[in-house]
């Protein structure tokens, strides 16, 4: 079977709302302090590994962020990036525990989501780990951008604009983007992010760091963008692309094509032809089923291929069939169908707010969640499995070792400094356990240690 | 799902028991639907309760990456 491993990092929306004359304000900083109270203690930098061996820490601009472990199947990275969600919900409840003790009472919103109310961005990165020399970046990054550009019809999480601008478009994130190439994560941001740390053997891998696509909260979303990019990657790599899809202007196209909720507009290619987002994801789509008739398929890539297919027939017909599917379709048909029934002004405060609350990841909160509660929403995974990805690291990947060192810190019996490529415990074991292959979930070394304390 | 019943509806036109029988069920669906509907848009009023302006003004998170 082919393997590759996939990670999610997700930086969290986060705001205190003090109740009623009763309560001091908060700064973001100083609530972000208190989520981590739980699991950092003392002086600690709010950045630690968890049993699961997903890593939770602030990031810039004071997010607070969580990265799964290593999966090396999009099933399991689906729940690993529901169970950060939950985490992340749990730890909120404590701190809102801890800083009524303090004095402060609040309540805590966190949002999975893009963007603040002025136009602030943060960021769902997603990260592939590829094999150096299988390909070269200049081609990589060439036959990726017009696959970036298009997936939004079926990634994006939908934004709410004012009426006199086009009510609504399709990425949370489109808008931010400004380059095809960049290195940049907090500027000049581009369709392809040129940040290559792969946290193991730099000759044998490269990582693949995506900075371009929407935090999702629809399990069948985050499946469809990390599922599809997975095939297109392994297809690159195999050299399988022969079609020329190069657009004449990529960061025109990724602005248009968000704007367009019918998805309808023709984008020009370099060659002169004029294609839909649909008609060019459909050729991604050929393509693949003809690259998988001569490849080694698994029973995660044929799901992948088959709701891949499904939304590419409603998408070409009527986006608006998806509203359990896509989140940038649940989100408009739930906006529009409260606005219609409330009578609700576009522009309104209300429908701003209503634009945040879709992405509230409280289960008892959130829109979203309201809606699959109803069993309104498609899903990818039952509870149990993200119940259990709360806890327990994949299997198959060094996500599983690190996972059980976490837990033997957190029992007290080691102390050691942990970090993705590497364990090294303290006194009195003194040893480095350095992990050059993300693939690989044991060392035997380590593991001999581990039984023996 | 709607639709499905009323193909099967149509399936069936010169069956009067067929006709009546599917027709039903695909009201007390519609019924479901309009429950979760309305259920749905009650929860997202209470959301809405607080000061929406309020709370949308002081949604400001410094940018990330």
């Amino acid at each position: 079977m082919h393997r590759r491993i996939y990670g999610l990092e997700t930086e969290y929306g986060i705001i205190c709302t003090p109740e009623k004359n009763r309560s001091k304000k908060l700064t973001v900083q100083n609530v972000v302090m208190y989520l981590f109270r739980e699991i950092i203690s003392g002086r600690m930098y709010p950045d630690v590994f968890l049993e699961n061996g997903a890593r939770f820490y602030q990031d810039i601009g004071c997010h607070p962020e969580y990265a799964t472990p290593e999966c090396d199947d999009v099933i399991e990275l689906v729940a690993h990036d529901k169970a950060g969600e939950r985490i992340v919900t749990r730890l909120a409840t404590t701190a809102e525990r801890r800083m009524r003790a303090d004095g402060f009472r609040g309540k805590i919103t966190i949002f999975k989501n893009n963007l603040d109310t002025v136009g602030n961005t943060y960021g769902c990165h997603e990260n592939y780990l590829m094999e150096r020399e299988k390909v070269s970046f200049r081609q990589l990054a060439s036959q990726l951008i017009p696959f970036f550009v298009t997936r939004q019809i079926y990634s994006g999480a939908g934004k709410v604009k004012r009426s006199d601008q086009g009510f609504y478009e399709i990425s949370q994130r489109a808008q931010h983007i400004r380059e095809e190439i960049s290195i940049a994560t907090t500027t000049a941001r581009g369709i392809i992010n040129t940040r290559d740390e792969p946290h193991a053997d730099r000759e044998k891998y490269r990582r693949l760091h995506v900075i371009v696509g929407d935090s999702n909260m629809s399990e069948f979303s985050t499946f469809l963008k990390v599922g599809t990019t997975g095939i297109i990657l392994r297809m690159i790599e195999d050299h399988f692309i022969n079609e020329r899809f190069a657009l004449r202007n990529s960061v025109q196209a990724i602005h248009e094509i968000s704007e367009d909720i019918a998805c309808k507009r023709l984008i020009e290619l370099e060659n002169g032809k004029r294609l839909s987002a649909v008609e060019l994801q459909w050729q991604y789509f050929e393509c693949a089923k003809r690259y998988l008739e001569q490849a080694e398929s698994d029973p995660t890539t044929d799901e992948v291929m088959a709701r891949w297919e499904y939304v590419m027939t409603c998408l070409e017909d009527d986006p608006m069939q998806l509203e359990r599917e896509l989140d940038w379709v649940i989100k408009r048909k739930w906006i529009e169908t409260y606005v219609n029934h409330r009578s609700l002004s576009w522009d309104s405060a209300e429908v701003k707010r209503l634009d945040l609350e879709y992405h509230n990841i409280r289960q008892d909160e959130g829109i979203f969640y309201k809606a699959e509660k109803r069993g309104l929403t498609e899903r990818i995974l039952d509870d149990a499995q993200i119940r259990h990805a709360m806890h327990a690291p994949p299997q198959r990947t060094r996500a599983k070792f690190r996972g059980r060192f976490i837990k033997l810190v957190n029992n007290g019996k080691v102390l050691c400094g942990v970090n993705w490529s590497y364990i090294q415990l303290y006194e009195p074991y003194q040893k480095l356990y350095l992990s050059t292959d993300p693939l690989e979930p044991e060392f035997e070394e380590a593991s001999r240690m581990i039984y023996s304390i | 799902m709607p639709s499905e019943k009323q193909q099967e509806y149509r399936e069936h036109p010169a069956n009067e028991t067929a006709e009546i029988q599917p027709n039903s069920e695909f009201n007390e669906d519609v019924n479901e639907l309009t429950e979760d509907l309305d259920a749905l848009l009650d929860e997202i009023d209470e959301i809405l309760e607080e000061d929406s302006e309020e709370f949308v003004e002081n949604y400001i998170q410094r940018g990330g990456q």
